[in-house]
């Protein structure tokens, strides 16, 4: 009877705190992922690139942030207790959520939205930072000594479930709403920052009815608790050697499995293997569903054979098998290896059209468009646009777009004259007989190609089972780790203690892997191989899973610390 | 296993001046190697990059001087030992 009193009181306990830690991860990623809608509001509508990448920045803030959050809200909580400082990130989040859905465009406002974008986005980044360490702490301080893995497992579902949240959120009212409804100024896209509001007025009204830690009420009501924990955690040798432990030895190994297996798996799947946006999400969204009972599964087994062995597992498997998964992503997605499967009869080529750049009408466009159908149900559908400069600014540039009666070979190194045929602006009849010369004087040097593979079932469930093994190592190295951290600090100086390696090894080497996984692909680009090595990106998780792994095996222990309360 | 880690504490000392120095090189390399177009944001990627790993190199070299000096070779066990 009092086992069961005690699960149905340390289950309202993880509820509570695990909805609020959930609904912060769901705020942090929507802004990842809307960066290409967030890009075109909040910047200049010419940027291009530019604004995504700076939209990029302002996420990645996000993640430099939390470590800031993990110091200011880490020291809140050892001194004035985990309840309210928990509480507080939750205001701060859920507000500053709701506010970056309220902020007007860069179209209404200027340089002012991008602005108050980045200090929104830092607002959520130190709330993020203070947020986990205080759940996971409060959990861990109320969870039976023998099943402290498992109860503190649950709170190491959320990040993976606000992933999914937000996933799924976006893909409803994007499918919904239609493409353009959605990307308007005031579209759909809002509406996920909204909805935050009313999860985290839900979640503090749950929270306000917690009472506080009893391990920390204790030390309160003995007058033990830290009057400054910075000094302590990082001024005191004693300490500061096990944050620097844990960082190295095994949360930085863990922020890139992490990441690799969430993030760079949709963005890989996505950009480089051109998978079409909804089908490259819903694919992570099964991957996520069929895996996250393992991050309980694992945090259980943790109680049973000790934290460190299953994580430095998870990692060796990253390490060994992340360059075949996505080698094999390339494989299955390959236009070359799918040639024997060509549905000629459903494969159609759209007639070449033509059009002038409505800004410079001495730029032409040419744009092939055409559908790859293949016997098994895939379809690869392309886009090829080729920019030509024309000798003088095309007089007709107004009257709309133009198709051609008869094209040359498009050849950059001479001179060209294309005939084409004038398409009238709409509503007017078209004059069959209306043709008009314009002479090319350049080619582009590169054709801008979209493609985007609808897959077939197949592939579809193949590329499901590899996202969710990667996720089942994520699960490996995160379900136990609360624990292991937990475990590892004194109560008075823990909340900070287990806050900052957490947030540096999650947030910044794991944050930073889509970014540098992407940069170091471009450093393998050449005029001999323009493409460049597109796994070359995975050395950076690996590297430095490998380090860690190293470090784990030799330096940390397996032993499971039966007493967290001292 | 004491051996190994105070040994390995010196590879991590020895690690972490020459991760910093890579790390430098590639970024004058890179911002060298960068168009006028590019060059603005090439810097500021390498800024980022310098400004997060360069104190986390020198969190490895303390980590490497503590595995050196033998403050791993028992892990505390209880809040006491931390005192």
């Amino acid at each position: 009877m009092s086992n069961t009193n005690e699960n149905k009181s340390i289950g309202l306990v993880i509820g509570a705190s695990s909805v609020g830690t959930l609904i912060e991860w769901y705020d942090f990623y929507i802004f990842g992922m809307l960066a290409t809608i967030i890009s075109k509001q909040f910047f200049p509508e010419d940027a291009g690139t530019s604004a995504l990448l700076s939209t990029l920045a302002i996420f990645a803030a996000g993640f430099i942030v939390r470590p800031f959050g993990a110091l200011v809200f880490g020291r809140l909580g050892d001194i004035i207790g985990r309840k309210y400082t928990f509480l507080l990130t939750l205001v701060i989040m859920g507000g500053s959520t709701f506010a970056i859905g309220l902020v007007p465009g860069y179209a209404t406002i200027g340089w002012a939205a991008p602005i108050i974008v980045l200090v929104l986005r830092l607002l959520q980044g130190l709330a993020l930072g203070g947020e986990y360490g205080g759940a996971a702490t409060y959990v861990a301080e109320h969870a039976p000594a023998d099943r402290r893995g498992f109860w503190t497992s649950w709170i190491q579902t959320t990040a993976t479930l606000g992933l999914f949240l937000a996933l799924g959120i976006i893909i409803l009212i994007r499918s919904n709403q239609g493409v353009e409804k959605f990307s308007a100024e005031w579209g759909g896209w809002r509406y996920p920052f909204w909805i935050s509001i009313v999860l985290v007025i839900v979640s503090i009204l749950i929270r306000m009815k917690m009472s506080e830690s009893p391990m920390f009420s204790k030390l309160k009501a003995e007058g033990k608790t830290s009057v400054n924990p910075l000094k302590e955690s990082f001024g005191h040798k004693a300490n500061f050697k096990m944050v620097l432990l844990a960082l190295f030895g095994a949360v930085m190994g863990q922020g890139v499995i992490w990441y690799t297996g969430q993030f760079y798996a949709q963005s890989f799947i996505e950009t480089v293997c051109k998978v079409d946006f909804i089908q490259s999400r819903n694919l992570m969204l099964w991957a996520i569903l069929f895996a996250t009972p393992f991050f309980v599964i694992f945090g259980y087994l943790s109680d049973r054979i000790g934290r460190k062995w299953i994580m430095m597992a998870g990692m060796l498997a990253g390490i060994l098998t992340y360059r075949p998964i996505y080698q094999h992503f390339l494989d299955v997605t390959s236009v070359n290896n799918r040639v024997e499967k060509i549905d000629l009869a459903n494969t159609v080529t759209a007639p070449l059209m033509a059009s002038i750049d409505h800004k410079d009408n001495t730029k032409l466009y040419i744009i092939h468009k055409y559908d790859t159908a293949y016997t098994d149900g895939a379809h690869f559908r392309y886009t090829k646009t080729d920019t030509l400069h024309i000798a003088a600014a095309y007089a007709g540039a107004d009257a709309g777009a133009i198709s051609f009666t008869q094209i040359n070979k498009l050849d950059s190194t001479k001179t060209d004259t294309i005939v084409a045929k004038i398409k009238a602006p709409t509503g007017t009849i078209l004059d069959e007989t209306k043709t008009a010369s314009i002479l090319v004087i350049s080619k582009s040097v590169k054709p801008s190609v979209i493609i985007e593979k609808t897959l077939d079932n197949a592939t579809y469930w193949n590329l499901i089972w590899l996202v969710f093994v990667q996720i089942l190592y994520v699960t490996m190295v995160y379900g136990p780790i609360a624990a292991f951290l937990v475990e590892m600090f004194p109560t008075k100086i823990r909340y900070t203690s287990m806050s900052l390696p957490y947030h540096i090894g999650n947030g910044v080497f794991g944050g930073l892997v889509p970014f540098l996984g992407t940069l170091i692909v471009e450093f393998t680009k050449n005029a001999d191989n323009p493409g460049g090595d597109p796994l070359a990106g995975l050395w950076y998780p690996i590297g430095v899973a490998s380090i860690c792994l190293f470090i784990g095996v030799i330096y940390l222990t397996n032993k499971v610390d039966k007493d967290v309360m001292d | 296993m004491n051996n190994i880690k105070k040994m390995l504490g010196l590879v991590w000392m020895a690690a972490a001046p020459v991760l910093i120095w890579f790390l430098a090189s590639q970024a004058i390399q890179k911002i060298g190697n960068a168009t006028e177009a590019t060059k603005s944001n090439v810097m500021l990627q390498w800024v980022i990059i310098l400004s997060i790993f360069a104190p986390i190199c020198v969190g490895l070299f303390i980590f490497g001087y503590y595995g050196f000096k033998g403050e791993y070779d028992h892990l505390p066990e209880s809040s006491a030992e931390l005192d």
